[in-house]
């Protein structure tokens, strides 16, 4: 007897690198379902506040709930605290939303991108239950197991967890990083059939969000 | 408009009742019914706290059986706004709400293989004459993956308590931030702090509240009270003991070799932490899902410290340096004329 199953796998990957005054949030926009391609221009990114960005994979349906529901709950705090929400708060916030549904999870993997309150860069990576951890780069999806080994070899820096600490590796420029997770997206279409059709880069600064769209293989 | 038919959606859905799964729905129907005889006739007591109505029914509760710790309260607290504006009591119990389908255990299985949530692993903590020492690593894995090599596995609680993560890391986090919010409540309250006592009992209480639903955590809180040092293990099948040497995790084999192995109750810090130190080490070498950094935390009479942060790969050199083999024969280049 067939069972109803809530769940569904879009496809997608989500890509976050953060430097010193930016952050690059990219995401693919092919949407599938099994070997179909449905959509070769949906949107994965949604701009929550002026410095907070998230990318989100996985099953579409969830996705566009749970950004949804993260609007209306920033649009919430603006009218209480007079101000939009800064991206630590947004990254607990999405946290306790995942968790809250924990036992009936939003199928979602996130990727949440901005400044901080000093204006540097920051990523906040999740799970789909909403454990997070603030990090200088982040990849989330189909094609992450492709991409990571790249920006670890990249990007990797001494862990904040050792003592006495270390300084961080001397970021990449901001050109430099767009370039970098063009070139990562594009292995990693050469390589995951749920990856491709056009990438959608969102980069933030100091002087406020801008996005680029660049084509990818589409087949 | 848009905003205010989703917060009606919002509070539609939170306020459901959920169905609980078949062979609980007796036990905690009866339960829920004898809340709402209490409830009804005392309308100042917050919703969320069954206890305080036992208290107040002192004389029923020899005929009644205590059922408090079974019922559970998932709905949302009253109020138009669902809980999104104010949410006083939302520490105690966050509303919570149940997928309505026919088989809730079969269907947790499946999303729990599905989405492959991340999970830590190796952690320790001892009492010793000089307080207590807490020791994790950082290897987060999602799967056969690993997600992160830089995780928090001792959360900080508050000055003087640690609480580690092992199991689930999105369960260990969340119920930590709650336990630290109510340890700050409880501050607040009492104008005292909270005994390790307490706030292992707190945790414990609501972990064994969601027992059986598929949290997966093995934490210990770690603190120094009035009463000196504390040590208790909490974990998700209800259990808290206290003690004075724990390790939690897929690698807690390997590291309880080598601290029952050095432990003595009198040390100094540095060898209490190297003894810690090297635990997590021995762990990580042979435990796969564990890794990354070994943190060590002291907690003594004015609050926590961190003794050290290292990171495993180089621990494995200093402690087994490389020995220059003989060389039997020796390849020289050919000349090249």
């Amino acid at each position: 007897m067939a069972r109803f199953d809530p769940y569904e796998n879009n496809g997608g990957t989500c890509v976050a690198v953060a430097g010193d005054g930016y952050c690059v949030v990219a995401a693919d926009t092919r949407l599938s379902v099994g070997y179909s391609i449905l959509s070769r221009d949906q949107s994965k990114i949604s701009e929550l506040a002026d410095k907070c960005v998230l990318a989100s994979s996985g099953f579409q349906g969830d996705i566009k709930a749970l950004q949804k529901n993260l609007a209306a709950k920033e649009l919430v705090y603006e009218h209480n605290h007079n101000k939009k929400m800064s991206c630590p708060a947004m990254a607990q916030l999405l946290s306790n939303t995942l968790y809250y549904k924990r036992f009936f999870p939003y199928y979602t993997f996130n990727v949440l991108g901005g400044l901080d309150s000093q204006g540097k860069g920051c990523v906040f990576t999740y799970d789909a239950v909403g454990s997070y951890e603030r990090t200088g780069y982040s990849a989330q999806g189909t094609g992450a197991k492709l991409i990571m080994p790249v920006l670890d070899n990249q990007l990797k820096s001494p862990s904040p967890l050792l003592l006495p600490a270390q300084d961080a590796v001397t970021p990449l420029s901001e050109s430099d990083a767009v370039d970098l997770v063009k070139d990562v997206f594009a292995s990693a279409t050469e390589r995951d059939i749920y990856t491709g059709d056009k990438l959608e880069i969102v980069v933030i600064n100091s002087s406020g969000i801008h996005r680029e769209c660049i084509e990818l293989r589409k087949d | 408009e848009q905003l205010i038919n989703l917060l009606d959606t919002f509070t539609r859905v939170q306020a459901q009742r959920p169905k609980r799964p078949t062979g609980r729905t007796a036990t905690s129907s009866n339960a829920r019914k004898k809340g709402e005889e209490i409830e009804s006739g005392d309308a100042a007591t917050p919703p969320s706290s069954p206890s305080i109505h036992r208290f107040r029914n002192a004389g029923d509760a020899m005929m009644k059986l205590d059922m408090s710790a079974l019922e559970t309260q998932f709905g949302a607290p009253a109020g138009e706004d669902g809980g999104l504006l104010f949410d006083v009591d939302g520490a105690a119990m966050p509303a919570m709400e149940f997928p309505n389908c026919p088989d809730f255990d079969r269907f947790q299985a499946k999303t729990k293989d599905m989405v492959k949530n991340k999970r830590g692993t190796t952690t320790l903590a001892f009492i010793f004459d000089k307080g207590v020492i807490v020791a994790a690593d950082s290897r987060a894995s999602m799967g056969g993956y690993i997600s992160s090599q830089t995780v928090r596995k001792i959360i900080e609680i508050n000055p003087y308590m640690l609480g580690t993560m092992a199991g689930g890391a999105a369960d260990c986090q969340f119920w930590h931030r709650n336990l630290g919010t109510k340890c700050r409540l409880h501050e607040l309250a009492n104008k005292r702090r909270i005994s390790v006592t307490g706030a292992s009992k707190l945790l414990a209480n609501i972990l064994y509240s969601y027992r059986g639903m598929g949290l997966s955590i093995g934490t210990m809180i770690a603190g120094w009270d009035e009463k000196g040092p504390g040590l208790y293990y909490v974990d998700s099948e209800g259990a808290r003991l206290k003690g004075n040497r724990f390790s939690v995790g897929s690698g807690s084999l390997y590291a309880y070799a080598v601290l029952d192995e050095g432990y003595r109750f009198k040390m100094s810090v540095e060898e209490a932490g190297e003894l810690a130190r090297r635990a997590i080490y021995h762990a990580t070498f042979r435990d796969g899902a564990s890794g990354g950094c070994v943190s060590v935390y002291h907690v003594g009479p004015d609050g926590w410290k961190k003794l050290s942060g290292d990171d495993v790969g180089e621990l494995h050199y200093q402690y087994y340096p490389v020995e220059k083999t003989p060389v039997e024969q020796e390849m020289t280049d050919a000349s090249t004329s």
